[in-house]
């Protein structure tokens, strides 16, 4: 699979640089939160950097938004060293997490304010206002007061506001995180149309994962400070480099094998066919296999048995657990099961994907305890926001 | 849940009716009758004879009142931007001579100022020629700004605490240098500070009788004075001091009126409660 991988790097790198991160080192009150971190974005590109809270891609974003001074290292735009260059100086606009819109001024001024600025005429500031009013469908609420707009209309002209300043990079830090499913799905389906038609770059922070893979052409995952992956949304999803990425996108069955030999993987107690090689013979290895690529199968027709243990109906599809010997893997399947079910479940060469072992193998474990983590998951992202919030202000 | 409400609000309802609305009806009684009881229009008419005390109190009250905002509205900023356990620490501070009794201070600037004062004794004592200070206009706005100016600090305070950081931001992401977030974004989102505090600071410097009488002598007669005068002092007349007040009264609301064009509401009822 690495031709693949190579492929789309030499793409892009045809494209121009337009941020470039080198070294950034950034600490909280002697807590460090990026050591020697590295990333370029590329002209014109949907980049979408990944993670739970707290693992530092809100300070990536603050950092090129120039709110952040790192410790160390350089923040290039194009060739030019901006390292130094306070926030009103970058061409780079950031849409904030709560709107940040401007109270006492309304709509029409929120987004005329970065034009007055820069002393423009009031012709041309009206013509844009109205432009930037259409492009994100709020014509008719230039006299709005800001208090009177829903959460949704508040992000809009928080857009709007952004985009009438023509930056060469947009910053969105969490935009869509205030807003209901429905209106979220929406707004994603905006930005991504507008950030097509204008061309501009996005640099976009989230820490949903399928907010990520829809919207984004590259998406960056982070952890503790650290790239775990930078790659197209189907390079993400369906190479993970490692069991955390494995993890955080989507669901997966993460299992200890050992490779045999290239294109033979031992896992479950028997040995399987795959497409991965260049691991050497008899290495350990982490496999993962998407609970959506499982065939449940009569028990006598293969290698791999077990007993089911739960069931829950997701709509499209049931959500199977399955206890084969002691490890509980999670299938996804159109057809229903009853728990206490022996089943089968089959594998072709192509669902199995080989990873190196790691610092998260053997974190994640099976879908025993799956509620439990669940909500242990919730508690501990909750928190880690309001630690990120309080470091937030400080600054 | 209303009529609660209501039930809750009595004991307030009348004490205000006790020692605000009847008061007021008494004083306007007084304006408007002379010494027997009978309707005249005399003492209003007569107030104007006074228009040079209401001039100068108007003038040292906003001089006073400019100082406390030029002085205080840094130093909310300077306290706003500290970590939480500074900001209490300064803010007691600020509250802490409002711990010790009003005369007591205004005694205090007046041996500070005096012409064998402190201030002179030192100046003297390293060869400088001693300044004339007490009883002038300048004592008097010192003695103000002295007295008042934690009431401008306190809600400007406040109300900067309050300003979003991430608005700040956005102000600088979108161009802005920090004079000029100061002027659009951080003086806009003040303006209730701004108002509430000049109102506090503006209104009882106005009416002040005290400072006047300590530290400016008999040449610097405020509107404080001339009703003071009226009611305790040797030129006993409480109908024309009930004038006085009523045209003081009225000054400031117009006073008021003006202030609150610069903001929409909030701050007109703090002004009107303070009357």
């Amino acid at each position: 699979m690495a031709p693949r991988g190579a492929a789309t790097k030499e793409m892009q790198e045809l494209k121009n640089t337009i941020i470039s991160l080198k070294d950034i080192t950034v600490s909280y009150d002697g807590e460090q939160v990026l050591g020697g971190f590295n990333l370029d974005i590329h002209d014109g590109e949907f980049v979408t950097l990944l993670g739970s809270s707290g693992c530092g891609k809100t300070t990536v974003l603050r950092t090129i938004a120039g709110f952040i001074r790192p410790d160390a290292g350089n923040v290039f735009f194009y060739d030019k060293n901006i390292t130094e260059l306070p926030p009103h100086k970058r061409e780079v606009n950031t849409i904030f997490q709560k709107y940040a819109l401007f109270p006492h001024l309304n709509v029409y001024e929120n987004i005329a304010f970065g034009m007055r600025l820069k002393r423009r005429g009031e012709k041309e500031i009206r013509q844009t206002v109205q432009e930037m009013l259409a492009m994100v469908n709020l014509t008719g609420y230039a006299h709005r007061g800001i208090g009177q707009l829903s959460g949704g209309q508040q992000q809009r002209v928080a857009i709007a506001r952004a985009l009438a300043n023509e930056p060469k990079v947009l910053l969105l830090d969490e935009p869509l995180g205030a807003l209901d499913l429905k209106l979220r799905k929406d707004m994603q389906a905006e930005l991504k149309k507008i950030q097509q038609c204008t061309g501009i770059t996005f640099v976009f922070v989230t820490h949903d994962q399928e907010e990520a893979l829809s919207m984004s052409d590259t998406v960056v995952v982070m952890d503790g400070g650290v790239i775990q992956q930078i790659g197209s949304p189907t390079d993400i999803y369906n190479e993970p480099k490692n069991a955390f990425v494995a993890d955080f996108i989507g669901e997966s069955n993460i299992l200890d094998g050992i490779m045999l030999e290239d294109y033979s993987v031992k896992f479950a107690g028997h040995s399987f066919r795959c497409l991965d090689g260049g691991f050497g013979r008899n290495t350990p290895v982490d496999v993962v296999i998407r609970p959506e690529d499982i065939k449940v199968v009569e028990p006598d027709s293969t290698r791999i048995v077990g007993d089911v243990t739960a069931v829950t109906f997701k709509g499209v599809h049931y959500e199977i657990i399955v206890d084969v010997a002691g490890f509980k893997w999670m299938i996804q399947s159109t057809e229903c099961r009853q728990v206490g079910d022996h089943i089968g479940l089959a594998l072709t060469p192509n669902d199995i994907h080989v990873m190196h072992k790691s610092e998260y193998s053997g974190v994640f474990g099976d879908y025993s305890t799956f509620s439990d983590e669940m909500e242990e998951d919730i508690t501990a992202s909750e928190e880690a926001n309001v630690r990120e919030e309080g470091d937030g202000n400080e600054i | 849940m209303k009529s609660d409400s209501k039930l809750l609000s009595a004991p307030y309802t009348v004490w205000m009716t006790i020692f605000i609305v009847v008061p007021m009806l008494l004083v306007g009684y007084f304006a408007f009758t002379d010494k027997a009881g009978c309707f005249t229009m005399e003492n209003i008419l007569s107030v104007g004879q006074y228009s040079n005390v209401f001039l100068r109190s108007i003038w040292l009250g906003a001089v006073a009142t400019a100082i406390s905002l030029g002085l205080g509205y840094p130093f909310a900023m300077i306290i706003a931007k500290m970590n939480a356990k500074r900001q209490n620490v300064m803010v007691m501070l600020v509250m802490l001579p409002m711990w010790m009794n009003f005369l007591l201070r205004t005694y205090a600037w007046m041996t500070l100022l005096e012409d064998s004062g402190l201030i002179n004794s030192a100046l003297a004592a390293i060869g400088l020629p001693r300044v004339h200070m007490i009883n002038t206009a300048g004592a008097v706005v010192l003695g103000m700004v002295y007295n008042y100016i934690p009431y401008m600090i306190l809600p400007l305070y406040s109300v900067l605490t309050k300003i979003d950081r991430s608005v700040i931001e956005a102000a600088q992401d979108l161009g802005a240098g920090s004079m000029q977030v100061f002027l659009k974004v951080v003086v806009p989102l003040s303006m209730p500070g701004i108002i509430s505090g000049v109102t506090m600071v503006f209104v009882p410097a106005v009416s002040t009788f005290i400072i006047s009488k300590m530290l400016g002598g008999g040449g610097n007669l405020l509107i404080g004075d001339l009703i003071d005068m009226q009611f305790l002092g040797s030129a006993y007349n409480p109908n024309l001091g009930s004038a006085v007040s009523l045209v003081l009264m009225v000054i400031i609301l117009i006073c008021m009126g003006i202030m609150n064009q610069f903001d929409d509401g909030e701050a007109g009822e703090k002004g009107g409660m303070l009357l």
